[in-house]
Protein backbone atom coordinates (compact mmCIF):
# COMPACT_ATOMS: atom_id res chain seq x y z
CA UNK A 1 0.00 0.00 0.00
CA UNK A 2 2.57 2.33 1.06
CA UNK A 3 4.50 2.41 -2.37
CA UNK A 4 1.84 2.57 -4.83
CA UNK A 5 1.81 6.58 -4.42
CA UNK A 6 5.14 7.05 -4.32
CA UNK A 7 5.65 5.24 -7.69
CA UNK A 8 2.78 7.60 -9.02
CA UNK A 9 5.00 10.62 -7.23
CA UNK A 10 7.90 9.66 -8.89
CA UNK A 11 6.10 9.21 -12.18
CA UNK A 12 4.75 12.84 -12.28
CA UNK A 13 8.09 14.01 -11.19
CA UNK A 14 9.92 12.63 -14.42
CA UNK A 15 6.54 14.71 -16.03
CA UNK A 16 7.11 17.42 -14.13
CA UNK A 17 10.60 18.04 -13.97
CA UNK A 18 12.40 20.24 -16.20
CA UNK A 19 15.24 19.17 -17.60
CA UNK A 20 17.44 22.01 -16.47
CA UNK A 21 17.14 21.26 -13.02
CA UNK A 22 18.60 18.00 -12.87
CA UNK A 23 21.06 18.65 -15.39
CA UNK A 24 24.64 19.21 -14.60
CA UNK A 25 25.77 22.57 -15.62
CA UNK A 26 29.01 23.51 -15.15
CA UNK A 27 30.16 20.84 -18.43
CA UNK A 28 33.53 19.95 -18.94
CA UNK A 29 33.98 20.07 -22.90
CA UNK A 30 36.85 19.42 -25.18
CA UNK A 31 37.98 20.61 -28.19
CA UNK A 32 38.73 18.64 -31.41
CA UNK A 33 42.30 18.76 -31.39
CA UNK A 34 42.84 17.43 -27.85
CA UNK A 35 44.33 13.77 -28.01
CA UNK A 36 42.95 10.99 -26.97
CA UNK A 37 45.41 10.92 -23.79
CA UNK A 38 45.10 14.26 -22.93
CA UNK A 39 41.59 13.36 -22.80
CA UNK A 40 41.99 9.81 -20.64
CA UNK A 41 43.39 12.49 -18.39
CA UNK A 42 40.80 14.55 -18.38
CA UNK A 43 37.80 11.98 -17.68
CA UNK A 44 40.02 10.65 -14.65
CA UNK A 45 40.56 14.00 -13.28
CA UNK A 46 36.89 14.81 -13.26
CA UNK A 47 35.58 11.07 -12.91
CA UNK A 48 33.26 11.60 -15.88
CA UNK A 49 32.70 8.95 -18.42
CA UNK A 50 32.34 11.22 -21.53
CA UNK A 51 31.87 14.51 -22.40
CA UNK A 52 30.80 16.81 -25.51
CA UNK A 53 33.48 18.31 -28.41
CA UNK A 54 33.29 22.03 -28.83
CA UNK A 55 34.77 24.00 -31.95
CA UNK A 56 34.66 27.42 -31.75
CA UNK A 57 31.62 27.42 -29.06
CA UNK A 58 29.42 25.20 -31.79
CA UNK A 59 29.00 21.30 -30.39
CA UNK A 60 30.62 18.95 -33.04
CA UNK A 61 30.94 15.56 -31.41
CA UNK A 62 30.55 13.55 -28.57
CA UNK A 63 33.95 11.36 -26.87
CA UNK A 64 33.33 8.59 -23.98
CA UNK A 65 35.33 6.68 -22.23
CA UNK A 66 34.05 3.72 -24.62
CA UNK A 67 35.95 5.87 -27.52
CA UNK A 68 39.00 5.79 -25.26
CA UNK A 69 38.80 2.19 -24.63
CA UNK A 70 38.56 1.43 -28.61
CA UNK A 71 41.62 3.92 -29.11
CA UNK A 72 44.04 1.96 -26.75
CA UNK A 73 42.88 -1.13 -28.26
CA UNK A 74 44.62 0.16 -31.80
CA UNK A 75 47.59 2.04 -30.22
CA UNK A 76 45.60 4.93 -31.53
CA UNK A 77 46.24 6.89 -27.98
CA UNK A 78 47.98 10.19 -29.36
CA UNK A 79 45.14 10.14 -32.10
CA UNK A 80 43.08 13.62 -31.48
CA UNK A 81 39.68 13.73 -30.74
CA UNK A 82 38.21 14.51 -34.03
CA UNK A 83 39.30 11.25 -35.22
CA UNK A 84 37.48 9.18 -32.77
CA UNK A 85 34.45 11.26 -31.68
CA UNK A 86 30.86 10.15 -32.59
CA UNK A 87 29.35 12.77 -34.85
CA UNK A 88 25.77 11.93 -34.79
CA UNK A 89 24.84 13.88 -31.41
CA UNK A 90 21.42 13.22 -29.94
CA UNK A 91 20.65 15.99 -27.75
CA UNK A 92 17.96 17.32 -25.41
CA UNK A 93 16.45 20.90 -24.69
CA UNK A 94 16.79 22.33 -21.12
CA UNK A 95 13.04 23.37 -21.05
CA UNK A 96 11.81 19.65 -22.00
CA UNK A 97 10.72 17.48 -19.14
CA UNK A 98 12.92 14.63 -17.67
CA UNK A 99 10.82 11.88 -19.27
CA UNK A 100 11.85 12.91 -22.90
CA UNK A 101 15.44 12.45 -22.00
CA UNK A 102 14.23 9.04 -20.15
CA UNK A 103 12.53 8.39 -23.79
CA UNK A 104 15.64 9.08 -25.93
CA UNK A 105 18.23 7.23 -23.48
CA UNK A 106 15.85 4.08 -24.20
CA UNK A 107 15.56 5.38 -27.91
CA UNK A 108 19.70 5.39 -28.46
CA UNK A 109 21.43 3.54 -25.28
CA UNK A 110 23.51 6.36 -25.39
CA UNK A 111 25.47 7.31 -22.00
CA UNK A 112 24.71 10.97 -21.78
CA UNK A 113 22.74 13.09 -23.10
CA UNK A 114 24.11 17.05 -24.60
CA UNK A 115 21.57 20.02 -23.03
CA UNK A 116 20.90 22.74 -25.58
CA UNK A 117 18.97 25.66 -24.94
CA UNK A 118 16.93 27.34 -27.73
CA UNK A 119 19.58 29.21 -29.49
CA UNK A 120 21.24 25.47 -29.80
CA UNK A 121 24.15 26.70 -27.43
CA UNK A 122 25.31 23.84 -24.94
CA UNK A 123 23.84 24.82 -21.76
CA UNK A 124 24.33 21.13 -19.46
CA UNK A 125 24.99 17.48 -19.90
CA UNK A 126 22.47 14.67 -18.41
CA UNK A 127 23.36 11.37 -17.65
CA UNK A 128 20.82 8.98 -15.38
CA UNK A 129 22.94 9.45 -12.60
CA UNK A 130 21.87 13.43 -12.82
CA UNK A 131 17.73 11.97 -13.10
CA UNK A 132 18.21 9.63 -10.27
CA UNK A 133 19.95 12.33 -7.85
CA UNK A 134 17.19 15.16 -9.47
CA UNK A 135 14.10 12.96 -8.76
CA UNK A 136 15.95 11.83 -5.24
CA UNK A 137 16.43 15.49 -4.01
CA UNK A 138 12.80 16.49 -5.57
CA UNK A 139 11.01 13.93 -3.22
CA UNK A 140 13.33 15.02 -0.85
CA UNK A 141 11.88 18.36 -1.15
CA UNK A 142 7.81 16.94 -0.78
CA UNK A 143 9.03 14.93 2.23
CA UNK A 144 10.28 18.38 3.82
CA UNK A 145 7.64 20.01 2.52
CA UNK A 146 4.79 17.40 4.19
CA UNK A 147 6.44 17.69 7.15
CA UNK A 148 5.92 21.35 7.64
CA UNK A 149 2.61 21.23 6.56
CA UNK A 150 1.99 18.71 9.54
CA UNK A 151 3.73 20.76 12.11
CA UNK A 152 1.66 23.43 11.00
CA UNK A 153 -1.42 21.71 11.65
CA UNK A 154 0.23 20.45 15.19
CA UNK A 155 0.63 24.04 16.06
CA UNK A 156 -2.41 25.92 14.32
CA UNK A 157 -4.14 26.52 17.48
CA UNK A 158 -0.94 28.09 19.06
CA UNK A 159 -0.19 30.30 15.88
CA UNK A 160 -3.69 31.21 15.75
CA UNK A 161 -4.55 33.82 18.94
CA UNK A 162 -8.05 35.07 19.66
CA UNK A 163 -10.26 34.31 22.68
CA UNK A 164 -11.57 31.24 21.80
CA UNK A 165 -10.24 29.68 18.51
CA UNK A 166 -12.24 26.67 17.24
CA UNK A 167 -11.52 24.40 14.08
CA UNK A 168 -15.33 23.50 12.56
CA UNK A 169 -15.45 20.23 10.16
CA UNK A 170 -19.10 19.78 8.83
CA UNK A 171 -20.25 16.69 6.85
CA UNK A 172 -23.99 16.04 5.19
CA UNK A 173 -24.08 12.64 5.86
CA UNK A 174 -27.01 10.54 3.16
CA UNK A 175 -29.84 8.49 4.78
CA UNK A 176 -29.10 5.00 4.01
CA UNK A 177 -26.17 5.47 2.60
CA UNK A 178 -24.21 2.75 4.23
CA UNK A 179 -21.49 2.17 1.67
CA UNK A 180 -20.40 5.92 2.15
CA UNK A 181 -20.84 5.05 6.07
CA UNK A 182 -18.01 6.02 8.32
CA UNK A 183 -16.41 8.55 5.51
CA UNK A 184 -17.33 11.69 7.66
CA UNK A 185 -15.77 9.87 11.01
CA UNK A 186 -12.72 8.75 8.98
CA UNK A 187 -12.08 12.26 8.01
CA UNK A 188 -12.65 13.44 11.52
CA UNK A 189 -9.85 10.75 12.89
CA UNK A 190 -7.65 11.91 9.88
CA UNK A 191 -7.96 15.65 10.33
CA UNK A 192 -7.40 15.14 14.81
CA UNK A 193 -4.45 13.35 13.41
CA UNK A 194 -2.75 16.01 11.72
CA UNK A 195 -3.28 18.28 14.65
CA UNK A 196 -1.45 15.96 16.82
CA UNK A 197 -4.61 14.80 18.86
CA UNK A 198 -3.26 11.65 21.02
CA UNK A 199 -4.42 8.24 19.81
CA UNK A 200 -6.60 7.75 22.68
CA UNK A 201 -8.57 10.74 21.71
CA UNK A 202 -8.95 10.57 18.17
CA UNK A 203 -10.02 7.03 19.24
CA UNK A 204 -13.14 8.05 21.57
CA UNK A 205 -14.01 10.64 19.30
CA UNK A 206 -13.77 8.43 15.92
CA UNK A 207 -15.81 5.53 17.51
CA UNK A 208 -18.58 8.42 19.26
CA UNK A 209 -18.56 10.42 15.58
CA UNK A 210 -19.06 6.64 13.78
CA UNK A 211 -22.02 5.48 15.97
CA UNK A 212 -23.13 9.37 15.77
CA UNK A 213 -23.02 9.05 12.35
CA UNK A 214 -24.73 5.18 11.69
CA UNK A 215 -27.33 6.48 13.06
CA UNK A 216 -28.03 9.20 11.11
CA UNK A 217 -27.62 6.79 8.19
CA UNK A 218 -29.64 3.93 9.81
CA UNK A 219 -32.98 6.08 11.34
CA UNK A 220 -33.45 9.35 9.55
CA UNK A 221 -36.10 10.47 6.48
CA UNK A 222 -33.42 12.97 4.75
CA UNK A 223 -29.98 12.18 6.61
CA UNK A 224 -28.54 15.00 8.43
CA UNK A 225 -25.62 16.46 9.66
CA UNK A 226 -22.33 15.82 11.70
CA UNK A 227 -20.32 18.48 12.76
CA UNK A 228 -16.95 18.26 14.44
CA UNK A 229 -15.96 21.41 16.69
CA UNK A 230 -12.61 20.74 17.43
CA UNK A 231 -10.57 23.27 20.07
CA UNK A 232 -7.73 23.24 21.96
CA UNK A 233 -9.25 21.68 24.92
CA UNK A 234 -12.77 20.34 24.06
CA UNK A 235 -13.73 18.94 20.84
CA UNK A 236 -17.57 18.96 20.34
CA UNK A 237 -19.42 16.50 18.07
CA UNK A 238 -22.99 17.67 16.86
CA UNK A 239 -25.07 15.26 14.99
CA UNK A 240 -28.69 16.99 13.63
CA UNK A 241 -31.42 15.85 11.42
CA UNK A 242 -34.55 16.39 10.84
CA UNK A 243 -36.54 13.38 11.71
CA UNK A 244 -38.44 11.07 12.21
CA UNK A 245 -37.44 11.55 15.88
CA UNK A 246 -37.16 9.34 19.08
CA UNK A 247 -40.54 8.73 20.83
CA UNK A 248 -38.76 7.52 24.45
CA UNK A 249 -35.21 8.74 24.97
CA UNK A 250 -34.70 7.08 28.07
CA UNK A 251 -35.86 3.70 26.40
CA UNK A 252 -33.61 4.57 23.38
CA UNK A 253 -30.66 4.66 25.71
CA UNK A 254 -30.90 1.25 26.71
CA UNK A 255 -27.94 -0.80 25.47
CA UNK A 256 -29.65 -3.61 23.01
CA UNK A 257 -33.14 -1.57 22.77
CA UNK A 258 -33.12 -1.15 18.59
CA UNK A 259 -35.82 0.14 16.50
CA UNK A 260 -33.25 -0.79 13.45
CA UNK A 261 -34.72 -2.63 10.55
CA UNK A 262 -33.65 -6.15 9.74
CA UNK A 263 -31.17 -5.29 6.91
CA UNK A 264 -28.72 -3.33 8.69
CA UNK A 265 -29.03 -5.74 11.30
CA UNK A 266 -27.80 -7.87 8.58
CA UNK A 267 -24.78 -5.53 7.92
CA UNK A 268 -23.60 -5.63 11.55
CA UNK A 269 -25.16 -2.71 12.94
CA UNK A 270 -28.42 -1.50 14.85
CA UNK A 271 -28.21 -3.72 17.77
CA UNK A 272 -29.14 -1.00 19.86
CA UNK A 273 -25.45 -0.34 21.16
CA UNK A 274 -24.45 2.80 19.27
CA UNK A 275 -25.85 5.12 21.70
CA UNK A 276 -24.48 3.21 25.05
CA UNK A 277 -21.38 3.45 23.12
CA UNK A 278 -21.20 7.21 22.23
CA UNK A 279 -22.04 7.73 25.54
CA UNK A 280 -18.84 5.05 26.73
CA UNK A 281 -16.62 7.17 24.94
CA UNK A 282 -17.81 10.65 25.69
CA UNK A 283 -17.33 13.00 28.59
CA UNK A 284 -20.65 14.04 28.33
CA UNK A 285 -23.12 13.65 25.96
CA UNK A 286 -26.74 15.30 25.31
CA UNK A 287 -29.86 13.99 23.26
CA UNK A 288 -33.08 15.97 22.92
CA UNK A 289 -35.17 14.77 20.68
CA UNK A 290 -38.97 15.47 19.02
CA UNK A 291 -41.28 13.46 17.52
CA UNK A 292 -41.72 14.68 13.69
CA UNK A 293 -39.16 17.55 14.28
CA UNK A 294 -36.21 16.00 14.79
CA UNK A 295 -33.23 14.72 16.55
CA UNK A 296 -29.98 16.51 18.39
CA UNK A 297 -26.99 14.78 19.72
CA UNK A 298 -24.28 16.47 21.34
CA UNK A 299 -20.89 14.87 22.44
CA UNK A 300 -18.10 16.44 24.78
CA UNK A 301 -14.78 15.25 24.92
CA UNK A 302 -12.07 16.83 26.74
CA UNK A 303 -8.81 16.98 25.16
CA UNK A 304 -6.13 17.22 28.30
CA UNK A 305 -3.69 18.17 28.19
CA UNK A 306 -4.20 20.94 25.29
CA UNK A 307 -4.41 19.30 21.75
CA UNK A 308 -1.53 21.71 20.14
CA UNK A 309 1.41 20.33 22.30
CA UNK A 310 2.24 18.02 19.87
CA UNK A 311 4.60 15.30 20.91
CA UNK A 312 4.73 15.83 24.35
CA UNK A 313 1.01 14.44 25.06
CA UNK A 314 0.50 11.86 26.64
CA UNK A 315 -2.39 9.51 27.33
CA UNK A 316 -4.84 10.92 29.85
CA UNK A 317 -3.81 9.23 33.21
CA UNK A 318 -7.03 7.88 33.92
CA UNK A 319 -6.94 5.50 30.77
CA UNK A 320 -6.32 2.06 32.71
CA UNK A 321 -7.08 0.42 29.39
CA UNK A 322 -10.69 1.29 29.23
CA UNK A 323 -12.30 3.93 26.76
CA UNK A 324 -13.51 6.34 29.46
CA UNK A 325 -11.67 7.74 31.88
CA UNK B 1 1.62 -12.73 18.85
CA UNK B 2 2.43 -12.29 15.51
CA UNK B 3 0.84 -11.94 12.14
CA UNK B 4 2.60 -14.23 10.76
CA UNK B 5 1.56 -17.13 13.45
CA UNK B 6 -1.98 -16.42 13.22
CA UNK B 7 -1.72 -16.40 9.39
CA UNK B 8 -0.35 -20.55 10.56
CA UNK B 9 -2.51 -21.31 12.71
CA UNK B 10 -5.62 -20.35 11.31
CA UNK B 11 -4.43 -20.95 7.87
CA UNK B 12 -5.29 -18.24 6.57
CA UNK B 13 -4.46 -16.49 3.29
CA UNK B 14 -3.98 -12.97 2.72
CA UNK B 15 -5.68 -10.55 0.78
CA UNK B 16 -3.81 -7.31 0.87
CA UNK B 17 -0.65 -7.73 -0.76
CA UNK B 18 2.39 -5.97 0.87
CA UNK B 19 1.19 -6.47 4.51
CA UNK B 20 4.28 -6.63 7.29
CA UNK B 21 3.93 -10.06 8.37
CA UNK B 22 5.99 -9.37 11.50
CA UNK B 23 3.16 -7.28 13.37
CA UNK B 24 2.43 -7.94 16.58
CA UNK B 25 -1.15 -8.21 17.55
CA UNK B 26 -2.13 -7.48 21.25
CA UNK B 27 -5.49 -9.81 21.41
CA UNK B 28 -8.29 -11.09 19.72
CA UNK B 29 -12.03 -10.05 19.27
CA UNK B 30 -15.05 -12.50 17.75
CA UNK B 31 -17.64 -10.32 16.34
CA UNK B 32 -20.49 -10.02 13.41
CA UNK B 33 -21.92 -6.65 15.21
CA UNK B 34 -19.57 -3.72 14.41
CA UNK B 35 -21.22 -1.74 17.70
CA UNK B 36 -19.63 -4.22 19.95
CA UNK B 37 -16.11 -4.43 18.50
CA UNK B 38 -16.54 -0.88 18.94
CA UNK B 39 -17.12 -1.55 22.25
CA UNK B 40 -14.81 -3.70 23.46
CA UNK B 41 -12.04 -3.76 20.87
CA UNK B 42 -8.48 -2.68 21.74
CA UNK B 43 -6.07 -0.97 19.84
CA UNK B 44 -3.83 -3.40 18.26
CA UNK B 45 -6.28 -6.16 18.54
CA UNK B 46 -7.17 -8.74 15.50
CA UNK B 47 -10.84 -8.95 14.65
CA UNK B 48 -12.25 -12.27 13.46
CA UNK B 49 -15.76 -11.78 11.40
CA UNK B 50 -18.34 -13.51 9.70
CA UNK B 51 -19.16 -9.99 7.71
CA UNK B 52 -17.59 -8.87 4.65
CA UNK B 53 -18.89 -5.20 3.67
CA UNK B 54 -17.01 -1.94 3.87
CA UNK B 55 -17.95 -1.31 6.98
CA UNK B 56 -15.80 -3.96 9.05
CA UNK B 57 -12.86 -1.81 7.57
CA UNK B 58 -14.41 1.47 8.84
CA UNK B 59 -15.14 0.34 11.90
CA UNK B 60 -11.44 -1.40 12.14
CA UNK B 61 -10.09 1.96 11.15
CA UNK B 62 -11.80 3.79 13.82
CA UNK B 63 -11.20 1.38 16.55
CA UNK B 64 -7.60 1.26 15.75
CA UNK B 65 -7.88 -2.64 15.08
CA UNK B 66 -4.78 -3.71 13.23
CA UNK B 67 -5.76 -6.39 11.03
CA UNK B 68 -9.13 -8.41 10.11
CA UNK B 69 -9.84 -12.71 9.53
CA UNK B 70 -12.49 -13.40 7.69
CA UNK B 71 -14.41 -16.78 8.82
CA UNK B 72 -15.95 -19.61 7.24
CA UNK B 73 -13.81 -18.77 3.91
CA UNK B 74 -16.13 -15.87 3.23
CA UNK B 75 -14.15 -13.53 0.28
CA UNK B 76 -15.11 -9.32 0.80
CA UNK B 77 -15.36 -7.69 -2.75
CA UNK B 78 -13.34 -5.41 -4.45
CA UNK B 79 -14.86 -1.92 -2.44
CA UNK B 80 -14.11 -3.95 0.67
CA UNK B 81 -10.78 -4.90 -0.37
CA UNK B 82 -9.75 -1.30 -1.79
CA UNK B 83 -10.72 0.36 1.85
CA UNK B 84 -8.36 -2.07 3.26
CA UNK B 85 -5.54 -1.14 0.89
CA UNK B 86 -6.32 2.54 1.62
CA UNK B 87 -6.36 2.12 5.27
CA UNK B 88 -3.61 -0.15 5.43
CA UNK B 89 -5.85 -3.01 6.99
CA UNK B 90 -4.40 -6.28 6.14
CA UNK B 91 -7.60 -8.64 5.37
CA UNK B 92 -7.41 -12.64 5.87
CA UNK B 93 -9.63 -15.21 4.86
CA UNK B 94 -9.63 -18.22 6.89
CA UNK B 95 -11.51 -21.46 5.89
CA UNK B 96 -12.31 -22.40 9.53
CA UNK B 97 -15.90 -21.60 11.85
CA UNK B 98 -15.65 -18.99 14.27
CA UNK B 99 -15.68 -21.20 17.01
CA UNK B 100 -12.50 -23.33 15.88
CA UNK B 101 -10.89 -20.24 14.50
CA UNK B 102 -11.08 -18.84 18.24
CA UNK B 103 -10.28 -21.78 20.36
CA UNK B 104 -7.08 -22.34 17.43
CA UNK B 105 -6.13 -18.64 18.44
CA UNK B 106 -6.53 -19.33 22.39
CA UNK B 107 -5.04 -22.53 22.57
CA UNK B 108 -1.86 -20.61 20.41
CA UNK B 109 -1.47 -18.19 23.26
CA UNK B 110 -3.56 -15.30 22.18
CA UNK B 111 -4.95 -13.05 24.38
CA UNK B 112 -8.61 -11.94 24.64
CA UNK B 113 -9.82 -8.29 23.82
CA UNK B 114 -12.54 -8.07 26.22
CA UNK B 115 -10.33 -8.48 29.48
CA UNK B 116 -9.68 -5.33 31.06
CA UNK B 117 -5.96 -6.15 31.14
CA UNK B 118 -2.49 -3.87 30.19
CA UNK B 119 -2.18 -5.74 26.73
CA UNK B 120 -4.51 -2.88 25.04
Amino acid sequence: MSQVPQITRIQELIYELPIERVMTKNVITVAPDTTMSELKEILRINRISGTPVLEGGRLVGIVSIEDLIKALEKGDIHAPVRERMATRIITVQARESVVEAVKKFAQYKVGRLPVVNEHGDLVGILTGGDITRGLLEAIGLDYHAEEISRYRARHIFEDIVSDRTGLILRYRIKARDFSGGGGASSKIKRALDRLGAPPMIQRRVAIAAYEAEMNLIIHTDNGGELIAEIQPEVIRIVATDNGPGIPDIEQAMQPGFSTAPNWIRELGFGAGMGLANIKKCSDSMKLESQVGVGTRLEIVIKVSPVISSGNSVSEPAASDGKEKP
Amino acid sequence: MKLRDIIRVVEGRVLTEGVNLDMEISCAAGADLMSDVLAFAKPNALLLTGLVNPQVVRTAEMADIAAIVFVRGKLPGPETIALAKEKGIPLIAAPYTMFEMCGRLYEAGMASCDLDSKQG
